[in-house]
């Protein structure tokens, strides 16, 4: 049940540090001899490049966060390929093949509270990975480098910070002490886990910024996993917005957060607050992402969908060009009439 | 001016430990009015959950109401004993609590945690039980069946709908809310304010609504109270603090979070982190922090200073209404 996904725009396949075609991970519910499958990530094209900050929005149970973990090979894909720099990820066998891609591409955690080991120092994390990662440096080297890479998230002075242990820390700290880890093994794409979510508002704006620097000073690329479209539109390039595992709209993040063609999208931009604005009255939508257990064909977001028509039941819409490297899955989105016509060889499908 | 539903004067609460004593709640002076939406915004560590459960008396040691009153419908609720709160707590002031995945029980269905809450509080057929919890779950969109779920068979989201509906069991004249928002995502989140503003006009209970995101109660609350450091930093309507913040804090919390319509600005957020309220600083509490600190901010501790509607503790009222004298 392969999507098609020809039209789709790409973007620049030259400079495209990562890349999954039909990436796909399913779940088995219940014991061994069931047959339900839970669909957590389905037919996923994702591509990020170099020096690029994408977004990945969509509320919680859309399977961003199994995005996140089959990036970073902590489970296998169940079908589809993720290429990291023309290598097939996957196929990866030697330890210091895997040491590579580890290194390259780290993770952030979500929750700081939990993602350390309470017991040492947070030097330890950073040390720990220097020693696995570079092993070119020695001791003093080490030392050096974890005091540089906690100067860079702003945890001064580097010295004391590195002898604390997490719980003198505060939340905001302890996700910098994230970030660190993953600098330290000099990555090129980061995977950032919602780092704010469970951050104060004050403390949010410090780590959004720093990201935003690590891009600039450090040349990293960032997968900005998030259910704020608010914050994404703050730090990221591009956008791409996931809803019961399928892809739904990408593009820009200027031309996503203005001219949102996905009614889900729309549904995502409403609900954030923003005191600056009057409130828009909507009426309380209960719906939630439906868990996708042996899915059929249709649009997973038709029950929630105010223009659902019959189409939406029985085809499963996929990616479609709505405008310059902007696509939308839905039935009923229509393209932005004149860029389309204004570059029609973009358009054309170069895929075999 | 009618009277007050709750009033809350001057009250201080205090963690006791061996060798020292920590204010977590200094001396903070609040009234809410029937049907009022209050909204309370800070920083995780500012006390702000404290004054919440010293309001419910929920306390447990070492936290110690040091002194002040918390009076409702009359009563003041510090004085009164266990026995005579049992009749006054959930039936007709009720909490919800932050997280409702630990506050809700894992090994109880939702029938049986409804039905434990009524039994607590009064005595009442098997019959009129289920009715009652079958009603107040309709009420926040969940439909009856959920009443056998487990905690763990429902959302995040309809977890805190569940909570919410626990504490309308008895219709209540005041509701306390814990940042039941901020499990949630965005989408959750603005359906469940919604929710709860409907329910509000609909029965015309008062709501005080903790949270530390400031744009959250943007668009429900009458009047929102900022906290800081264990104190009131600045209370007024939500109207007035929203288009014109007085106190730098409440600026700085303003400006912390992305906006999705309007222009893109730099977010500057509020540099440092809240102090130690074991050894809180001199003068005003927010001076480290302050991007307006001026000099006698770091000796002379501030008042609450009266601006418009507006009460704000920050001396740079005080300068303004001696000039103005």
């Amino acid at each position: 049940m392969s999507r098609p996904t020809s039209g789709v725009t790409e973007t620049g396949g030259a400079a495209a540090l990562l890349q999954t075609r039909g990436l796909s991970r399913h779940f088995r519910l219940g014991g061994l001899l069931s047959r339900r499958m839970l669909h957590a990530v389905d037919d996923l094209d994702l591509t990020i490049h170099e020096r690029e900050i994408v977004a990945l929005v969509g509320e919680s149970g859309s399977g961003k966060t199994t995005v996140a973990r089959l990036l970073a090979m902590i489970y296998p894909p169940t079908r589809g390929e993720i290429r990291y720099r023309g290598r097939s990820v996957h196929k990866l066998r030697s330890r210091k093949d895997l040491l590579w891609y580890r290194g390259e591409v780290p993770m952030v955690f979500q929750d700081p509270y939990s993602a350390m080991n309470p017991v040492f120092r947070v030097a330890h994390g950073v040390m720990r990975n220097l020693k696995l990662h570079r092993p070119e440096l020695d001791r003093a080297g080490r030392r050096e480098e974890a005091e540089r890479v906690f100067d860079i998230v702003g945890l001064n002075p580097a010295g004391d910070m590195l002898r604390k242990f997490p719980y003198e820390m505060s939340g905001g700290q302890r996700q910098r002490v994230g970030f660190a880890q993953a600098l330290a093994v000099q990555p090129k794409l980061i995977l950032a886990d919602e780092p704010v979510s469970m951050l104060d508002v004050s403390i949010r704006a410090g780590i959004l910024n720093m990201m935003a620097g690590l891009r600039a000073e450090e040349g990293a690329s960032i997968l900005y996993i998030t259910h704020d479209i608010a914050s994404a539109r703050y730090v990221a390039d591009r956008i791409v917005v996931m809803y019961a595992g399928h892809a739904v709209e990408q593009g820009p993040t200027d031309v996503v957060l203005s001219r949102p063609k996905h009614p889900y999208t729309q549904l995502l931009l409403s609900a954030v607050p923003d005191p600056r604005e009057k409130a828009v009255p909507v009426s309380a939508d209960t719906g939630e992402p439906p868990q996708v257990i042996d899915p059929g064909e249709g649009c997973r977001f038709r029950q929630r969908c105010a223009y659902a028509i019959d189409t939406c039941a029985t085809v499963t819409p996929a990616l479609r060009p709505m405008g310059p490297a902007h696509d939308a899955a839905c039935h009923v989105a229509e393209a932005e009439p004149e860029p389309v016509a204004s570059v029609p060889q973009r358009r054309v499908d170069t895929r075999v | 001016m009618p009277e007050p539903l709750l009033d809350v004067d001057t009250l201080s609460v205090s963690y006791l430990t061996d060798d020292a004593k920590i204010g977590a709640v200094d001396r903070v002076s609040l009234t809410v009015h029937p049907g009022e939406f209050l909204g309370i915004v800070g920083e995780s560590g500012c006390g702000k959950s404290t004054l919440l459960f010293a309001i419910a008396q929920l306390l447990t040691p070492p936290a110690e109401i040091t002194s002040g009153r918390v009076v409702f419908n009359g009563q003041d609720l510090v004085q009164l004993t266990d026995g005579e709160l049992r009749h006054v707590r959930w039936r007709d002031y009720s909490v919800v609590m932050q997280s409702a995945m630990n506050a809700l029980n894992p090994m109880k269905s939702i029938a049986a945690q409804f039905k434990d809450t009524m039994r607590a509080h009064e005595r009442l057929s098997a019959a009129a039980i289920r009715t009652r919890s079958e009603e107040v779950l309709h009420l926040v969109g969940i439909d009856a069946a959920h009443l056998s779920s487990y905690p763990h068979q429902l959302s995040g989201g309809m977890r805190q709908r569940a909570m919410i509906a626990m504490a309308l069991l008895f219709t209540p004249q005041l509701v306390i809310m814990d940042e039941p928002t901020s499990a949630l995502d965005v989408v959750a989140q603005r359906s469940l304010m919604t929710q709860i503003k409907e329910l509000q006009q609909q029965f015309g209970f008062a709501v005080i609504f903790v949270t530390h995101d400031m744009s959250v109660v943007a668009h429900y609350s009458d009047r929102v109270m900022v906290m800081y450091a264990g104190q009131v930093a600045e209370i007024g309507a939500t109207d007035s603090i929203f288009a014109r913040p007085l106190h730098p804090y409440s600026k700085g919390l303003l400006d912390a979070f992305p906006s999705v319509h309007g222009p893109r600005r730099a977010l500057t957020g509020i540099p440092g982190s809240p102090p130690d309220l074991g050894r809180p600083p001199s003068g005003c509490r927010f001076h480290p922090r302050c991007s307006a600190a001026m000099a006698q901010c770091t000796t002379s501790e501030p008042d609450l200073y009266v601006v418009g509607d507006t009460q704000v503790r920050c001396l740079l009222y005080a300068e303004q209404l001696r000039d103005a004298v």
